[in-house]
């Protein structure tokens, strides 16, 4: 990634090609162009102004509490203390980390072996199965969340339907105890050919050579695939992981959708922005959504902090 | 890639190869099997949708009358809705690129004090997912007055940092130095430059992160939820999931799961149609950002 050498010529600005008799102050100009600051201008100020600016806001915000009595008052960390002591708050981060610790394993081993399947040279129409495997990723969250809501529907569903005709008992997948692993295979229909991507993209910048010389020394596809390919991607191995668990720990699109079909399972406090959202529009506590925010933004900095230490011994880089 | 490959791998192997396409072909009806039930469903009046088995069309065809009940539904707000959606994603893609494009060339292509901060913050920014900043964005937007306006979507969704990576990765690649050397000695102006070579070179880049800004936006759920308020600014995302609620509620709602199943029919279409047209856009732009 390092950048390329480049030349004087790169750092001359328009303005500053005017006259051979200034060259000293062409000199000192260019040192310091102005055209890459305009071209980063866009950026940087809708950065600032979507990401910085309302972080600080809300962290302004979370040190306020509004009373009945008094109006707006500074409470300086109270809002935390509440969240830090609040069960509900600590029952979504169990379910979140309940779901990651089964959710992500499954996704990313079937995304690791439909890869090296892909690209091995075992199969054939390899492209197909690319496609085919990816295309849920275009699916929007909400339409996938509603579709499977449906197969998952507890009277009229074709799985519930098969039980029905075969005689077994239904399979019980909006229940306490069903939910989670019902998200989950959500979860891992929509993102596991997304993962197979970036883990077939790094796959493909194994050299080829490799595989010739393996298989002169006896090696099969499978013993290649593990012994070899694998170990060269855990880098990126471990970069769908780092996306996965911080998506593991912002879900609330598939929670939202299914609570209307079970209202009962999926309370205002199943996952930290799920009960974030309940808090800014059903009870209008701002102060506290901001302060449930960053709270959940701190525990997600810490437990991506460990994963990397963690995992930096077995070779990942990041 | 199956040309390189070494014949003996190609031919034998038989068990090793009848274990893959196992597993590819379970994974493939497993991926297939949502949007089947869908097509499927799309074409059911109500009353079918409970009587019929699911996997299966019931003996006659309504899908032409499911379409014509969705986009009538509620003054044909469903439209409405759709092309909210395709506004949304269009401002959001175009901004997105443009900007990116700019910022990646700038970090590409210049050396200037303060390009080692910025390329550091955007890295970290790639980490920082959307929806962490859904609560405070709108938090700040109901402090200034400007939730429930077509602003309050589309100028979050501007900001796209993997973007700005993927083009400085792919114009460090893309456009040669000299190119730009010799544009400057001909006394073209860097604004210039910039349009005419840069832009153009860069071209596959740019559509990949148009492409994935747009997807993200028409997908995009939490976000409109919490900044929209007036039915007609919704996108079709936040309609449907409202729709769905309402019909999953029961109490007459329930004559909606039809009305729900086409829309959610038609808002898939697009996104899959263009995932097909245009793969090898989609699938570059995930490979730079992962090989580096």
């Amino acid at each position: 990634m390092a950048p390329g050498p480049r030349t004087d010529g790169a750092t001359l600005t328009a303005s500053a090609r005017v006259a051979p008799a200034r060259a000293t102050r062409r000199r000192r100009l260019a040192r310091v162009p102005l055209a890459p600051y305009l071209f980063c201008l866009p950026f940087v100020l809708a950065f600032l102004a979507m990401v910085i600016f309302p972080m600080g806001y809300a962290a302004w915000l979370s040190l306020f509490q509004e009373r009945m009595v008094g109006g707006t008052i500074f409470v300086g960390l109270a809002n935390y203390a509440f969240v830090i002591a609040d069960p509900k708050f600590w029952r979504g981060i169990q379910n979140v980390l309940w779901f990651g610790m089964v959710q992500i394993p499954v996704m990313l081993s079937l995304a690791l072996v439909l890869a090296l399947i892909l690209d091995s040279s075992l199969v054939r129409a390899r492209g197909l199965f690319r496609a085919v495997f990816y295309m849920p990723y275009a699916v929007p969250t909400v339409i996938a969340a509603l579709i499977w809501g449906y197969l998952y529907g507890p009277s009229y569903g074709p799985f519930t339907q098969l039980a029905d005709a075969m005689g077994w008992s239904r399979p019980a997948f909006l229940t306490e105890r069903g939910m989670l692993w019902s998200i989950g295979n959500i979860v891992t229909w929509e993102y596991t050919g997304y993962n197979m991507i970036i883990l077939f993209a790094a796959l493909q910048a194994v050299p080829r050579d490799l595989e010739e010389a393996a298989s002169l020394d006896g090696a099969g596809p499978v013993a290649f695939a593990l012994h070899i390919k694998l170990p060269l991607i855990v880098p990126a191995l471990m970069l769908c992981a780092i996306f996965s668990i911080i998506g593991t720990f912002q879900l609330f699109n598939e929670p939202q959708i299914l609570q209307s079909l079970a209202p009962q399972v999926i309370r205002t406090d199943y996952t930290p922005n799920v009960y974030a959202y309940s808090l800014a529009f059903t009870s209008i506590q701002y102060n506290l959504a901001a302060a449930v925010s960053f709270v959940l933004a701190a525990i997600l900095a810490v437990v991506s902090y460990v994963f990397i230490r963690l995992t930096s011994r077995f070779g990942a880089s990041f | 890639m199956a040309g390189l490959a070494p014949r003996a791998v190609a031919n034998g192997y038989r068990r090793e190869r009848i274990a893959a396409y196992a597993l590819l072909t379970l994974f493939l009806l497993y991926s297939l099997l949502p949007l089947y039930y869908l097509a499927v469903s799309a074409t059911k009046t109500n009353t079918q949708l409970f009587s019929s088995f699911g996997l299966w069309f019931a003996e006659d065809l309504n899908l032409g009358a499911n379409l014509r009940a969705l986009f009538g539904h509620d003054d044909g707000v469903f439209l409405l809705w759709m092309r909210n959606s395709v506004v949304y994603a269009l401002a959001s893609g175009f901004g997105a690129a443009a900007i990116c494009t700019a910022a990646g060339y700038a970090l590409s292509k210049f050396r200037f004090p303060g390009r080692r901060v910025m390329y550091a913050a955007i890295l970290g920014a790639v980490m920082v997912p959307n929806t962490a900043l859904v609560i405070p964005l709108f938090l700040l937007f109901a402090n200034l007055g400007i939730t429930d306006t077509w602003g309050a979507v589309i100028l979050p969704s501007v900001v796209f940092p993997l973007g700005v990576y993927l083009m400085k990765v792919y114009i460090d690649q893309a456009v040669p130095d000299e190119l730009l050397d010799a544009a400057r000695i001909d006394g073209a102006s860097e604004a210039g430059i910039f349009a005419s070579i840069v832009v153009r070179l860069a071209m596959p880049g740019i559509v990949t992160v148009l492409l994935l800004a747009f997807t993200t936006t028409w997908n995009n759920y939490f976000l409109p939820l919490v900044m929209l308020s007036s039915p007609e600014l919704m996108p079709m995302t936040v309609g449907l999931a409202q729709w769905n609620a309402l019909a999953s509620a029961g109490s007459g709602g329930q004559a909606l799961f039809s009305i729900v199943i086409a829309g959610a029919l038609v808002g898939v279409l697009p996104v899959i149609a263009m995932f097909l047209l245009l793969q090898r856009f989609w699938q570059g732009g995930l490979a730079t950002g992962s090989v580096k």
